[in-house]
């Protein structure tokens, strides 16, 4: 009962009207954040940590703000995702995949509700994971060494040609380029700087948010600017939101089966919330097949990244609260916070602070109940955010993006490369070529390669040391069916047609 | 969407603001390290016990290990009398071994260092390693027989100690030592509690948690003295004569005055004796290290030349 007492400490810090009215404010501002494209959970959090400080929060109330800022965050994340097509934050952009066609065939408001639901769900289930296994789960990191996770980026790699319905070789040409990307920057196994051309800019590498914003937002730009407005995404209205009730019960069992394994990716230091829902995305189309139409427009296919990645985002705090060691770039600030709070994360915290881990997992529960609250019923008003006329919201959207990546570095360089990444999205639209893969690249790319490198240097280069041990050869086994079963599938059951409301408009 | 607008407005008409007449100080990092520390905790406690008029400015300047905060500095405010930058011992590390794109230390006047974070090596807990002695005599047969994990990246501070220790307790070969940088010192603990290393090398601040877990074991603490409260013997009285602390200080532009500089020494001075700054150092596991003025300038200068030529001599610069 151990369970029942702690979390009665928690509620009894949460449940004052400070703390609950910071929860509220913090949900608000999050979704807000996580809609704006340019925005996402780690800079949204990262500018109010100055704030946190003007208003001398101590380290609990300081903290639930955080947490509600970076939960809102997941859940607005989709919301640009499936009304524009330009994902509010990174771990959004699976969401893009089916949300986006949902919403071109008229179905934005079941979208919307379905991916809020799943986000519930999985933000509940981690929470609740959270609350009860975290001590336990946090010796899980200690499983895995550079062997298991350069197999568990490797089976990322393996399954992400199944990410392009039309032309794997395609999807296989632009997770190239994003690997070749993620390379810039500092050689973390040298210390030498690779492809920089001696500027400093580059030394940390390319962020992958500029990569993001540039791709998908300031592309969408230049089309609408070619097409005078007729082949841009931006438009898509959403008249009435009703509870597709039916279609949502028949995805129970994605919704469970992705927390679990967003949950399970998101406790992984390193992996994070993109991994989750990307992860949790090929799980469900490849349960569902060929016949489950995903990236058509399938409600699955809205809820298993959203479950996934707002179960992950949950599973980032495990081993950020019990080891000290970030699970996603936004857990990364977090500890930064805690630390200057004078709050040491590490396995001693649950022990020496039980009212601060309490009260936040206390406060989570809230902050998931408001978030459904606001993310559901209320989804308009976020959604009137974006549905301003064209002509205003683009200029908007560019101006928050500009401002976003700039608030990221404060430097001018990466606005030029934000630019340069926008028009490379534009030709690619005109080639046909799948962006999700060139973020995909970057983001795991590195790590994949760090992996790589460290195994590498404590093996003396010996390959085996890659299969030393049960857990690699397992993701290693997955990994090798992920990229060969399909070529088989295939074969077997032909694909059906793609249902016209489906093809890009362009 | 207005509101968002009018809060970005806002805050970048506080960003104008703050610049006219006021101190700042530039964090060549990301908010919540240490760098940010620095200049926050410094900031505030010179505008506290009345060393400046006006709240010290907070600038963060991330980028290439702090490569494009230096390179501001000296090429756009190289005559800047108000302001202050904050440094470690990485940045001596990075100007060592020329990261900074040419930039070098003479460019900039170094103030003071007013507290360190003493590095540590530990090990798991079930490790057969009971001394730093134990350790550093199965490296001396086998070199490449313990690797470490450590925060920074091949090369970086965390990497250079071990190959200090190995050089003190005459270790010839070594390139042959294994180091592979994670992210972050609790990343490293993880790895070697995980058994894929052997041995961490990091800072105090970074393994106290884990200590206190009984996770694993500290086999010594790179400083001249025990830390107090914590019964961790030195290099020094285990025979390896080697010290290696993560100071936290100061750099100003090269182009101000004599006197500026002496004013802000003594500022910096005033924050090292105040109580304030005891209580911030004891919160942040932070050791006493003050050393101000030119006294500092020649520690930097030596830790340049002794780190530039361990980096020479591991092959990380020509």
């Amino acid at each position: 009962m151990d369970i029942l007492s702690n979390l009665a400490l928690g509620f009894s810090v949460a449940l004052s009207p400070w703390t609950l009215f910071l929860a509220v404010i913090g949900c608000f501002i999050g979704t807000i954040v996580g809609a704006l494209p340019g925005l996402g959970p780690s800079n949204g959090v990262a500018l109010l940590i100055p704030i946190t400080f003007t208003m001398g929060l101590d380290a609990t109330a300081a903290l639930v703000l955080l947490t509600s800022v970076y939960y809102g965050a997941m859940y607005g994340g989709r919301i640009s995702s499936i009304l524009l097509n330009i994902p509010g934050d990174e771990p959004a952009m699976m969401t893009t995949l089916d949300g986006y066609p949902m919403a071109r065939a008229g179905r934005a408001g079941d979208a919307l509700v379905i991916s809020g639901v799943a986000s519930f769900v999985g933000a509940l289930f981690a929470t609740i994971a959270l609350a009860l296994v975290a001590p336990m789960l946090a010796r899980v990191a200690y499983l895995f060494g550079p062997a298991e996770y350069f197999a568990l980026y490797l089976l990322a790699f393996s399954t992400l040609g199944g990410i392009a319905s039309k032309n794997q070789a395609k999807a296989a040409l632009a997770s190239a380029i994003g690997l070749g990307i993620a390379m810039i920057g500092l050689d973390n196994s040298s210390g030498f700087t690779r492809f920089t051309g001696g500027n400093l800019h580059l030394a940390d590498g390319v962020d992958f948010l500029v990569a993001i914003v540039g791709l998908f937002a300031v592309s969408e730009v230049f089309v609408f600017i070619e097409s005078h407005g007729k082949g841009s995404a931006i438009g898509v209205k959403l008249d009435r939101v009703t509870v597709p009730w039916r279609e949502m019960w028949g995805t129970r069992w994605t919704m469970l089966r992705s927390s679990v394994l967003g949950f399970v990716a998101g406790v992984l230091p390193g992996a994070g919330a993109s991994l989750g829902s990307f992860l949790t995305y090929m799980m469900e189309k490849s349960i569902a097949g060929a016949k489950g139409g995903f990236g058509t427009g399938v409600a699955k296919g809205v809820a298993a990244p959203e479950a996934g990645n707002n179960a992950a985002a949950g599973g980032a705090l495990v081993p950020m609260l019990t080891l000290g060691v970030p699970g996603s770039g936004t857990t990364a600030v977090l500890l930064a916070v805690l630390m200057t709070l004078n709050i040491t994360p590490g396995p001693t915290l649950f022990a020496n602070n039980p009212e601060v881990v309490w009260g936040l997992i206390a406060s989570l529960l809230i902050a998931n109940f408001v978030l459904l609250a606001m993310n559901v019923p209320m989804v308009k008003v976020f959604v009137r955010v974006l549905s301003v006329p064209p002509q205003l919201l683009l200029p908007g959207v560019m101006m928050v993006s500009f401002v976003g990546i700039y608030s990221l570095t404060g430097s001018y360089f990466d606005l030029l490369l934000m630019v340069v990444f926008g028009i490379m999205g534009w030709l690619f639209r005109k080639l046909d070529i799948p962006t999700v893969p060139v973020i995909l690249g970057i983001l795991l790319g590195n790590a994949m390669e760090n992996n790589l490198r460290r195994a590498m240097t404590l093996s003396d280069g010996d390959v085996t040391f890659l299969f030393s041990s049960g857990i690699a050869i397992g993701l290693w086994i997955a990994a090798v069916l992920g990229f060969v079963a399909p070529l088989f599938l295939r074969r077997i059951i032909r694909r059906p047609e793609v249902p016209d409301h489906a093809k890009p408009a362009d | 969407m207005t509101d968002t607008f009018r809060a970005l407005l806002t805050g970048a008409a506080m960003f104008a603001a703050g610049s006219a007449g006021a101190a700042e100080c530039i964090a060549p990092a990301n908010p919540g390290g240490g760098w940010d520390f620095t200049c926050r905790q410094i900031g505030k406690i010179m505008y506290d016990i009345g060393e400046v008029d006006q709240p010290v400015q907070v600038t963060n300047t991330a980028g290439a290990g702090g490569g494009l905060a230096f390179q501001t500095v000296v090429n756009e405010r190289n005559e800047d009398e108000d302001l202050i930058v904050a440094a470690s011992v990485a940045t001596v590390t990075r100007l060592a071994q020329n990261a900074y794109g040419g930039s070098t230390a003479d460019q900039v006047r170094f103030v003071g260092a007013i507290g360190a974070d003493p590095g540590v090596i530990v090990v798991a807990a079930d490790s057969p390693f009971e001394s730093l002695t134990d350790m550093l005599d199965a490296m001396k047969e086998d070199p490449s027989s313990v690797a470490f994990a450590g925060g920074s990246a091949a090369g970086g501070f965390d990497h250079l100690k071990v190959l200090q220790l190995a050089q003190a307790y005459g270790i010839e070969d070594l390139r042959s030592i294994k180091y592979i940088g994670v992210d972050g010192g609790a990343d490293a603990i993880t790895q070697t509690v995980g058994g894929f290393t052997q041995g961490m090398t990091g800072d105090m601040s970074e393994i106290v948690g884990f200590i206190e877990s009984g996770e694993v074991r500290p086999l010594a603490v790179l400083s001249d003295e025990r830390v107090e409260g914590f019964d961790i013997p030195t290099a020094i009285e285990q025979g390896v004569d080697m010290t290696g602390v993560n100071w936290r200080g100061l750099y100003v532009p090269g182009g101000i005055s004599d006197e500026r500089f002496q004013e802000w020494a003594d500022k910096l001075r005033a924050v090292a004796e105040s109580e304030e700054w005891q209580t911030a150092m004891t919160n942040n596991g932070l050791a006493p290290f003050t050393r101000v003025g030119d006294d500092f300038q020649s520690f930097v200068d030596e830790s340049i030349e002794s780190q530039a030529e361990l980096s020479r001599e591991i092959g990380l610069i020509q």
